[in-house]
């Protein structure tokens, strides 16, 4: 015990990520308001991609009655989650609703009237012995339970912890920097069920068979880093467990950040932690393991913070999965002022939503209303003065001002040659630029017009190639078509007179024959044409000046044959 | 100096013979710069820039000096490729601005199963036999147009694509920088 003691409070080495910035980090605000179990909205609204990968397809119909924790979309593909009925209830409607997404735009939605019971279906068995089983089948549950990155990128997590066996993990490290200000709800999270996280990362570290796991909080959460201590002395983890207090640095809580700070290590450009034999979880996405695991509990609620001047009480929510933003809001004591700009996410990584119907997500952390003297509106920009400030801060070593240049020049090939996809895109570089210039705004532009681009190649490659098989069956059948004409021709020349001869003139000279051998034959029958005998002068007339104008063309015909 | 004209001699010889041989030993069918420039079309087949598809458009830019600013579908970013490719000056779009997205939609009311469309397809998008109602198949519509026409009963639409979570792109920065207000 007295040793533990001694290792905790030994200093471990830190690194330093390049770059980063103190900002201010509110967390004041609702850092000391305990986790409330929102009240059960009206209607769910449970978007069927709340994760990156496949959309989910719908299991049930309108009309059906579900129960709490029901699956009632099934994931699509590899990298997909499935999507569970946060509460018992009436599927009312399939169809499109306004989701949390920056574009505004609707998607395709599950809507659930909810009855109040919060009744149950069948749950899957707890997985206490999760030892004696197979790291594949504590996989399958926790893809079945629909587990993704809590921390905001909503990455499935069973995917994440898959690496494949010839990646050789050695490292768990659980994220609890939270390093957006404002935002609290993985603190609380750790201050109040620090042991459900510690029983996550064991059953992690099974999972991933790793020799150590780290657990870093920034030092701004003293009472988080204390409970979670405190929670591991009591546990059978400290042998191998560490809990690592980093300094308050923005952004810390980026993956590859954290990583730095507590290893040493780079992640490759465009590679992943596995890579350097690191898998990284946030502690929301842990806890949500350990309730998969140990009590078969699909992921249908989340813990949210409400918070920002905007808001009348800041509160810290475990809201139901598909709760609209509105009767959280209600909840909190509603908004200050009418001008509040309502942002999903940290005032660094968030973007403003005009519509406060939309639901929680598994990836809405945070859901802030400002005030206007909170988040003024930006300053015009101005041009660039090349002060490379934003170089300096940049936590990914990039040259934020070259890929300003090429994004705004739509440069979509030099910009990429500056890594633009290895932009985090924290922010750091627009809040320091003296220009005011919207640098975040640009790489996102110019990373989805990326995206669009290969999309579109991939795309004309597949109509170039349907194109061809066209023009190929097209081409087929016209040479078969010409093959066929052409046997005709052969038989039908085999059946004229001379092999060599032309079939047309065969014919005729049949017809003539025919029609010689007719006469012959009347002729000896004694039958002459009337039309030839007892013929008036007129007609005979007639007949002469008809044999006349033949004349020439018979001699004509005469010399031809000759 | 006869030992001059011999040895230049010799070595046209062996020169000659070996750019002889090598034109027959590596000799490349068709013409790679239009394959290059192919691969640059978005395929749509369209005939819009007045050729009969993709490739032939592709050849008469590498061949006989076409504008490079024809391809509608494609758009300035095309332009832009291609003037990069073969190191011309990027040129204005022709007056047809970029259209959005759209897909070919047969009206099933009107539809009096003529196969016309069926053959006009450069890509076989569309599905339906004699006297059978015809439609399209609408992930693999490129939006070339080319079905309206052959229409005796005009039941062909272009429905624009509507806009989508998965596809959303992050608008171009609206720059309101004072620099170019003043």
């Amino acid at each position: 015990m007295h040793s533990a003691r001694i290792r905790t409070q030994l200093r471990r080495p830190l690194w330093r990520f390049h770059g980063g910035l103190h900002i201010p980090d509110e967390k004041g605000l609702s850092r000391n308001a305990c986790i409330q179990d929102a009240k059960l909205p009206k209607q769910l609204i449970l978007p069927l991609q709340q994760h990156i990968g496949a959309a989910a397809k719908p299991l049930v119909q309108v009309g059906e009655q579900v129960y709490t924790g029901q699956k009632i979309a099934e994931a699509q593909g590899y990298v997909s989650a499935p999507v569970h009925a946060s509460s018992s209830g009436t599927v009312v409607a399939i169809e499109k609703h306004p989701i949390p997404h920056p574009s505004g735009l609707s998607a395709p939605c599950i809507c659930i009237e909810t009855d109040g019971k919060d009744t149950w279906g069948e749950r899957p068995p707890e997985l206490l012995d999760y030892r004696n089983l197979d790291p594949s089948e504590i996989r399958a549950r926790i893809r079945w339970a629909g587990v993704v990155g809590m921390g905001g990128a909503a990455f499935p997590t069973s995917v994440k912890l898959n690496p494949g066996s010839d990646q050789n993990i050695h490292t768990l490290i659980v994220n609890g920097a939270e390093c957006e200000p404002y935002i609290t709800c993985d603190d609380r999270l750790m201050r109040e069920q620090a042991g459900r996280i510690l029983q996550g990362v064991r059953i992690l570290r099974y999972l991933l068979d790793v020799k150590r796991c780290l657990i870093g909080v920034e030092d701004n959460k003293p009472e988080a880093l204390e409970a979670l201590r405190l929670a591991l002395a009591e546990s059978d983890l400290k042998g191998h467990t560490e809990i690592v207090s980093i300094p308050t640095l923005y952004p810390s809580g980026g993956e590859k950040q954290l990583i730095k700070i507590l290893t040493g290590k780079e992640v490759p450009s465009h590679g992943i932690p596995a890579q350097i034999g690191i898998v990284c979880q946030n502690v929301g996405t842990v806890a949500a393991i350990a309730d998969a695991v140990l009590e078969g509990k699909p992921l249908i609620s989340r813990i949210v913070t409400l918070t920002g001047r905007g808001i009348a009480q800041p509160q810290n929510f475990s809201v139901r999965i598909g709760t609209p933003f509105s009767d959280l809001l209600e909840q909190a004591g509603g908004l200050r002022s009418e001008g509040a700009k309502l942002i999903i996410g940290g005032p660094m990584m968030g973007f403003v939503i005009q519509d406060p119907r939309v639901p929680v997500t598994k990836a809405t952390n945070c859901l802030l209303a400002l005030t206007p003297e909170e988040s003024p509106d930006p300053d015009p920009p101005r041009p660039c003065i090349r002060c490379g400030a934003c170089m300096a801060v940049c936590p990914m070593n990039l040259l934020p001002q070259q890929l300003y240049w090429y994004a705004r020049a739509k440069d979509l090939d030099k910009v990429q040659d500056y890594h633009l996809f290895d932009c985090i895109e924290c922010g750091c570089c627009a809040l320091v630029c003296p220009s005011h210039i919207p640098l975040v705004h640009y790489y996102r532009y110019a990373k989805t017009e990326s995206w669009a681009r290969e999309q579109e190649k991939r795309k004309a490659e597949h109509a170039r190639r349907r194109h061809e098989a066209k023009e190929a069956r097209l081409a087929k059948l016209e040479a078969e078509r010409k093959a066929k004409l052409r046997k005709k021709k052969a038989a039908l020349a085999k059946q004229g007179t001379g092999a060599a001869e032309d079939p047309k003139k065969a014919a005729i000279e049949a017809a003539k024959r025919r029609v010689a051998e007719k006469k012959a034959a009347r002729a000896k029958q004694g039958v002459v044409p009337k039309n030839t005998r007892n013929l008036n002068p007129a007609q005979q007339r007639q007949i002469e000046a008809a044999e006349a104008r033949r004349q020439p063309m018979r001699s004509e015909t005469q010399r031809e044959r000759e | 100096m006869l030992v001059a004209i011999l040895a230049i001699t010799a070595l046209a010889t062996v020169f000659g013979l070996l750019l002889g041989y090598s034109a027959q030993r590596f000799h490349v069918e068709g013409d790679p710069i239009a394959d290059q420039v192919e691969a640059l079309l978005p395929q749509t087949q369209c005939g819009q820039c007045g050729y009969p598809g993709c490739k032939p458009y592709a050849e008469a830019i590498v061949k006989e000096d076409e504008a490079i600013n024809k391809c509608v579908p494609g758009g300035e970013a095309t332009m832009l490729a291609i003037a990069d490719l073969l190191g011309r000056e990027p040129m204005a779009l022709a007056e047809d601005a970029e259209k959005p997205k759209a897909v070919a939609v047969i009206d099933e009311q009107e539809c009096i199963g003529c196969t016309l469309c069926l053959q006009a397809c450069p890509v076989d998008a569309i599905v339906g036999a004699a006297k059978q109602l015809h439609s399209v198949i609408a992930s693999e519509c490129t939006g070339c147009e080319l079905c309206l026409k052959p229409c005796p009963v005009e039941c062909i639409h272009m429905v624009p694509i509507e806009e989508e979570v998965t596809h959303w792109k992050w608008p171009y920065p609206v720059r309101e920088s004072l620099a170019d207000a003043a």
